[in-house]
C-alpha cells in the first residue's frame, strides 16, 4: 500500500484544501437555495463550532450583502458562560437578530416538566417547536453533520418535518443531484443541514484555514472537574459534585459544546487550532461517544429524539 | 482538481454490502473505538461470535431489526490521499429509487456481486442505473471469494460476464477486484489467498482512480439562485448574480446569454467573499457581475454564448419514478431544473425500460421504481442540456403540486437530429 511518505506533502495539503473548498462551495449553494426558496428562514446558532462555521459560510454566501435571516438559540439555561458570551458577541458583530428559545421559560410556563437529575437536553424539543411556530419559520438551518451519529447519516440535506415537528426516516424525500425540493404544506417546516457532508476534522481544518474564532473552552485550559458516568464533567452551578465524586483540577478541552449537564470534557493539552487538528486526527473516539451522555441512552437514542422533533 | 471522490455502492440484499463498507471503514482506521465497542456489544446481544461490521452502517432501528439497509446513508472517510463521500444505497428491489438517488451524484459506483451466485438480476439493474445516471467509472467488487476457495476461474467467469454487460450498456470504464468483505481480503490489505490477482486493493483503487470531470461537455452554465444587492453605504451600486457553476468554466470577459430571455452580455467580474476570480470551474459557488444592466432573476440560466442551449417548451426525458404514485399522460407536475420551476404536463409516455433486460416496452403508466421515457409540455420555456453532456443542467425533478413530494427524477434526452 502506498504510504504518506510516497506522496509529496505539498500535494496532500492541496488535495485537502481542494476537498474543503468543494465542501464550502456545496454549503454556500445550499444556503443560497434556502434564501431563494423560503419566506422565513432561521439559522440555529448555539455558539458551538459547527454553528460558528455555518455563520461564516452564511457570511460568504451573501457577501458583500448581510446575512438575510435571524439566528436562534435553544437555551437550556445550563450553558457554559464563555459560550453564551461568544454567542451574543458574534450575533452583535454581524448585526443579526438573535431569537432565544428558553427551556427555563417553557418549564416556568408549564409547557414541559423538568425531571430531577436528568439533563435538559431532550427538553429542547418543545421550546424549539414552539419558537418555530410562533415566529412562523419555514426553514430552520442547523449545523448537524451526518458523521456525528448513525441516524444522522440517514438525514437528508432538506429534511421535511410535519406539523408536529416529526421526522419520518422511512418516508423521506429522495434527494438527487443538487436539486433540493423544499416544497411544504402549511404547518410543515424544513430542517436544512448545509454541513451534512462535513466531518469533525473538516470543521477544524476550515476553522484553521479561515482563522475563525471559537469559544475558549474548545482549547485546553485548567478546570475543576470530576468523574460521572464515565465522563469528565465540569463543576458548574448546574452540575455540583455529588457525595463521593472527587473534584480535581485538570487540563481539559471540549469537543462539543452543549448543555453543561451532559457534555463532558476530554483530557487534552491542545492549546492551538493546529494542536486540536492533530488531536482530532488521531482520536480513537467520536466526539459524541467521548462527551455526550444523552446519546448513550440506547442504540437508537438519537433516532428516537429526532423522530419527536429534536434537532 | 477536487480530491473529494463521491462513491455509490450497489449490491443485492445479502451480498455483503454493509459488511464491505464496514470493513472499508474499519481497516482504513476510520472507525472510532466507541463506535466499534457499540457494534461489538450489539453483536454479542444478537448472539454473534464476532463483531458484525454491517451494524456500523445500518443506522435505523428497523434496519438493525431486519438486517437490511432501507435508506441511503452517507458515510465519510478520509485517507492521507483522498476524502470520500460514500452513498450507501440499498440493494432491495423496492428501493431501486434509492440507488438512483445515490448514483445521481456519484463519480464512481461500486457494484457488489456474490462470487457464489455471479451476476444476478439486481447486478444488471445496478449496472444499468449507474450507466443511465452517467456514473463515470464502475468498480466490480466480486465478494465472498472465501466461499469459492478464492477461485480464479470463478472470478474470471464473473468478470467476463460483466464485461459483456458493460459493453451492452456503453460503460467505458470498469475495474474488477476480488474481495472478501467478511475477512478483509483485498479490501484495504492485500490478500495472500488471492496471490493470482495482481491488481490493487479496493481502497488503493478508490484512492487513485482519477476523479472524472463533473463539468460535462458543454460550455459554462450558471443557474441563478438569487440577486445580491446590498444597497449599503459601502456597496451602493453592487449587483451580482449568485450561483454555482453547473457545467464548464466561466471566465471574466466571456460573452454569456441570459436564458430564457436571450439577452446577451459579458461577465464583468466573478466574486467570492475571499476575493475576485478570473475564472470559476464547475462546482464553484460565486457571484457574477455582468457588463450590462440586464434583467436577471432566480430561475434564469447564464450560459456561455457559443453553445448556449435553446430554451424549449417541450422536452423528452428519461424519468425514474420515486414515489408511490403513477405517472400517466395528462398528469400535471411542477418541473424543477436547476433553479427554475415551471408547470409541466405529461404529454405522453413513450415506453418503459426493463433495466434487467434493457428492452423497451409499451406502457400507459410508470409506477414506483419504473424508468421510462416521457414527453413533457412546459408552461414556460426552460433552458436545459442533454444529460449525457451535462449532469448539472440536464437533470430535473417532477414535483407533486399538492403534496410537494418529489415524484420522479429525470434526465433530459438528446433531441433527435433534425
Amino acid at each position: 500500500m502506498t504510504t504518506i511518505s510516497d506522496l509529496h506533502l505539498e500535494h496532500l495539503t492541496d488535495a485537502r484544501d481542494a476537498a474543503l473548498t468543494a465542501l464550502e462551495d456545496e454549503s454556500i449553494h445550499i444556503l443560497r437555495e434556502v434564501v431563494g426558496s423560503f419566506e422565513r428562514p432561521v439559522l440555529l446558532f448555539s455558539g458551538g463550532k459547527d454553528s460558528i462555521v455555518m455563520l461564516r459560510l452564511a457570511e460568504k454566501a451573501f457577501s458583500p450583502g448581510r446575512i438575510p435571516f435571524p439566528v436562534m438559540h435553544v437555551d437550556t439555561g445550563h450553558n457554559f458562560p464563555e459560550v453564551i458570551e461568544f454567542r451574543d458577541r458574534r450575533a452583535a458583530e454581524l448585526g443579526l437578530d438573535l431569537v432565544v428559545a428558553s427551556v427555563q421559560d417553557a418549564i416556568d410556563r408549564g409547557r414541559i416538566t423538568e425531571r430531577p437529575g436528568q439533563s435538559r437536553n431532550p427538553l429542547q424539543t418543545v421550546p424549539l417547536l414552539d419558537a418555530i411556530t410562533d415566529n412562523r419559520f419555514d426553514a430552520v438551518l442547523g449545523g448537524a453533520r451526518r458523521d456525528e451519529e448513525k441516524a444522522r447519516a440517514k438525514e437528508r440535506v432538506f429534511s421535511i418535518r410535519d406539523e408536529f415537528g416529526q421526522w419520518d426516516p422511512r418516508n423521506q424525500r429522495p434527494e438527487l443531484w443538487d436539486l433540493y425540493n423544499g416544497r411544504i404544506a402549511p404547518g410543515e417546516h424544513v430542517r436544512i443541514f448545509p454541513l451534512s457532508n462535513w466531518t469533525e476534522l473538516d470543521i477544524w481544518r476550515y476553522i484553521a484555514r479561515d482563522g475563525i474564532e471559537v469559544p475558549s473552552i474548545y482549547y485546553a485550559h485548567e478546570r475543576e472537574v470530576f468523574d460521572r458516568d464515565g465522563m469528565v464533567l465540569a463543576v458548574t452551578p448546574f452540575t455540583p459534585p455529588r457525595d463521593g465524586e472527587q473534584v480535581r483540577v485538570e487540563t481539559v478541552r471540549y469537543r462539543t459544546v452543549g448543555d453543561a449537564t451532559c457534555t463532558g470534557a476530554v483530557r487534552s493539552t491542545a492549546r492551538t487550532v493546529d494542536e486540536v487538528i492533530a488531536e482530532t486526527a488521531t482520536s480513537r473516539l467520536t466526539e459524541r461517544g467521548a462527551t455526550r451522555a444523552d446519546d448513550r441512552a440506547s442504540e437508537a437514542a438519537m433516532e428516537d429524539r429526532k423522530r419527536e422533533g429534536y434537532f | 482538481m477536487s480530491d473529494l471522490l463521491r462513491v455509490a455502492t450497489a449490491g443485492s440484499v445479502d451480498d455483503g454490502k454493509s459488511t464491505l463498507i464496514g470493513r472499508l471503514l474499519h481497516d482504513s482506521k476510520n472507525v472510532f473505538a466507541d463506535q466499534f465497542d457499540a457494534v461489538e456489544a450489539a453483536s454479542r446481544r444478537r448472539g454473534l461470535d464476532a463483531a458484525d461490521l454491517a451494524l456500523l452502517t445500518d443506522g435505523l432501528r428497523a434496519e438493525r431489526e431486519q438486517g437490511i439497509t432501507i435508506d441511503v446513508a452517507y458515510r465519510y472517510f478520509a485517507t492521507p490521499r483522498r476524502t470520500f463521500v460514500l452513498a450507501d444505497t440499498p440493494g432491495h428491489v423496492q428501493y431501486t429509487r434509492n440507488m438512483v438517488t445515490g448514483a445521481s451524484t456519484a463519480d464512481v459506483a461500486v457494484v457488489l456481486v456474490d462470487a457464489r451466485h455471479g451476476l444476478v438480476e439486481q447486478s444488471h439493474r445496478h449496472a444499468a442505473v449507474a450507466a443511465l445516471l452517467g456514473v463515470g467509472h464502475i468498480v466490480l467488487a466480486v465478494n465472498k471469494m472465501d466461499l469459492v476457495d478464492f477461485s480464479e476461474e470463478v472470478y474470471d467467469r464473473i468478470v467476463a460476464d460483466f464485461d459483456v454487460l458493460a459493453a451492452e450498456l456503453g460503460i467505458r470504464s470498469v475495474t474488477a477486484i476480488p474481495v472478501s468483505a467478511l475477512h478483509g481480503d483485498n479490501v484495504v490489505e492485500p490478500s495472500q489467498k488471492l496471490g493470482w490477482y495482481a491488481g490493487q486493493t479496493l481502497l488503493d483503487h478508490l484512492e487513485t482512480v482519477p476523479v472524472p470531470s463533473r463539468g460535462g461537455e458543454v460550455g459554462a452554465r450558471l443557474p441563478v439562485q438569487l440577486v445580491i444587492r446590498p444597497r449599503s453605504a459601502e456597496h451602493p451600486d453592487y449587483r451580482a448574480y449568485a450561483g454555482r457553476v453547473a457545467a464548464g468554466t466561466l471566465r471574466v470577459g466571456d460573452e454569456v446569454v441570459v436564458l430564457p430571455s436571450g439577452r446577451r452580455t459579458r461577465v464583468a467580474g466573478i466574486d467570492t467573499h475571499d476575493g475576485s476570480l478570473d475564472e470559476a470551474a464547475t462546482g464553484r459557488s460565486v457571484a457574477v457581475r455582468l457588463e450590462d444592466d440586464v434583467d436577471v432573476a432566480r430561475g434564469d440560466l447564464l450560459a456561455a454564448a457559443p453553445d448556449a442551449p435553446e430554451p424549449v417548451r417541450q422536452l423528452t426525458g428519461r424519468v425514474c419514478v420515486l414515489a408511490e404514485r403513477q405517472v400517466r399522460a395528462g398528469d400535471r407536475f411542477r418541473l424543477r431544473a436547476g433553479t427554475r420551476e415551471v408547470k409541466a404536463i405529461v404529454g405522453s409516455i413513450a415506453d418503459r425500460l426493463d433495466v434487467t433486460t434493457l428492452k423497451r416496452e409499451d406502457a400507459d403508466a410508470l409506477e414506483l421504481n419504473d424508468i421510462g421515457d416521457v414527453m413533457l409540455r412546459l408552461a414556460e420555456p426552460v433552458a436545459v442540456d442533454p444529460y449525457a453532456l451535462s449532469r448539472g443542467t440536464g437533470s430535473f425533478l417532477l414535483i407533486d403540486e399538492a403534496t410537494g413530494a418529489t415524484v420522479a427524477a429525470g434526465m433530459v434526452e438528446q433531441p433527435p437530429a433534425v
